[in-house]
């Protein structure tokens, strides 16, 4: 999608907290993503990397967790995990699903000094 | 904020971003998450007075909150003028100003306000100006999609009239305004019908995202061999919820219909709006 303004967003949430917060340095930033987040997550890396640059966060690891793509199945009434977007209901071959969980950009927690 | 699309360079037609205005939406922090401080995460497993250690600050935060925000403001402005606001999402040149044009000329003396995104030039809400509705142009610069910000800024410079209609037209490009909300009732996706069946396979993000699809240029498909049957199909596919209109902006087909979903739909905000 657009890992550099996402950047920009973690970027803005780690200045709040080092305002709130005493903060030397960030050394880890933990983010969880949605497999259907259309996050490309090399390109976030790199974003990253390059954002993070005269921060508190500058040189700080990005640890990305991946959530599981969920949907709801309008045939078998059922909440499915998918691993891509179009695939096919698991349980029962149905074509008719409809994304309910996976597209998460979530910024858990930072490890910090 | 999209610097990858240079989203910081957007400007509100008339409108200069360097003033000191004041917004009628939050700008301030209002974090509703945990900001708790936990020690003993680190690496030593414990806390000892005295001796430094690692610290981890849950923050479980969405990257895009501040987004949510302004949109969430927004949202709320429109709720009380009881207004129903559509976002109009499409490839460029799938007909969204034409139809936007011939929409606001058939709702007659409905009161309505335009919001217009596109990279540069402020053509389109010329156009829609000229239909006599009030209309604002946000260019995004390098952006790729309008977001919560600029659009709440926009609202400040346009007519909130008490149960009228907001359209905001986006910038054409079917991935990235999927994620971002604007404080609107729904997304509007309009896809023509020389696009290919298989668009909303493609790119099934926006189309998932959309309440209605309106299926557009049908006086077109004779020409070009298409099936619309497996238009709907496909979109139904990443969205089996999704309602489609057939229609054509240059002969009028299907227009009644999409009308008397928008009218239905105004209705039921203030309806809604008036229950409260």
């Amino acid at each position: 999608m657009h890992e550099m303004s996402l950047c920009e967003g973690i970027r803005q949430v780690i200045e709040d907290q080092a305002r709130a917060h005493t903060i030397k340095a960030v050394k880890c930033v933990r983010v969880e993503i949605g497999r259907f987040a259309g996050v490309e997550k090399p390109a976030l890396e790199f974003a990253f990397d390059v954002v993070m640059r005269g921060s508190v966060a500058e040189g700080a690891r990005l640890e990305m967790l991946d959530l599981p793509g969920r949907a709801m199945c309008y045939d078998c009434v059922k909440e499915v995990e998918i691993a891509h977007r179009l695939d096919p209901c698991p349980d029962c071959g149905g074509g008719k699903l409809m994304p309910v969980g996976g597209d998460e950009m979530r910024i858990k927690d930072l490890e910090v000094i | 904020m999209c610097t990858v699309c240079g989203c910081g360079d957007s400007s509100v037609e008339g409108h200069s971003h360097s003033h000191d205005h004041g917004h009628s939406h939050g700008h301030h922090h209002h974090h509703a998450h945990s900001h708790d401080i936990h020690f003993g995460h680190g690496p030593a497993g414990v806390e000892v007075p005295g001796m430094s250690q690692d610290r981890l600050i849950e923050i479980e935060t969405d990257i895009l909150a501040k987004n949510d925000r302004y949109a969430d403001a927004n949202r709320a402005v429109l709720k009380d003028r009881g207004m129903f606001a559509i976002n109009l999402v499409s490839s460029p040149g799938s007909g969204k100003t034409t139809l936007l044009c011939k929409t606001i000329e058939a709702l007659g003396d409905t009161p309505l306000a335009v919001i217009e995104g596109d990279q540069q030039t402020a053509n389109d809400a010329e156009r829609i100006r000229a239909t006599g509705a009030a209309a604002v142009q946000v260019n995004t610069g390098k952006g790729c999609h309008l977001d919560g910000h600029m659009v709440g800024h926009a609202m400040e410079h346009l007519p909130m009239r008490q149960g009228s209609f907001l359209f905001v037209e986006n910038v054409g490009n079917l991935v990235c305004p999927a994620g971002f909300d604007l404080g609107e009732d729904c997304k509007v996706a309009i896809l023509s019908v020389t696009e290919g069946e298989d668009k909303p396979l493609k790119y099934p993000d926006m189309f998932t995202a959309s309440r209605i699809a309106l299926l557009n240029k049908v006086d077109l498909a004779p020409h070009c061999d298409v099936d619309l049957d497996l238009y709907e199909e496909n979109l139904r596919r990443v969205n089996p919820g999704i309602e489609i209109i057939r229609l054509s902006a240059r002969t009028g087909e299907g227009m009644a219909d999409w009308l008397g979903w928008l009218r239905s739909n105004l209705a039921a905000k203030q309806a809604e709006e008036a229950a409260e």
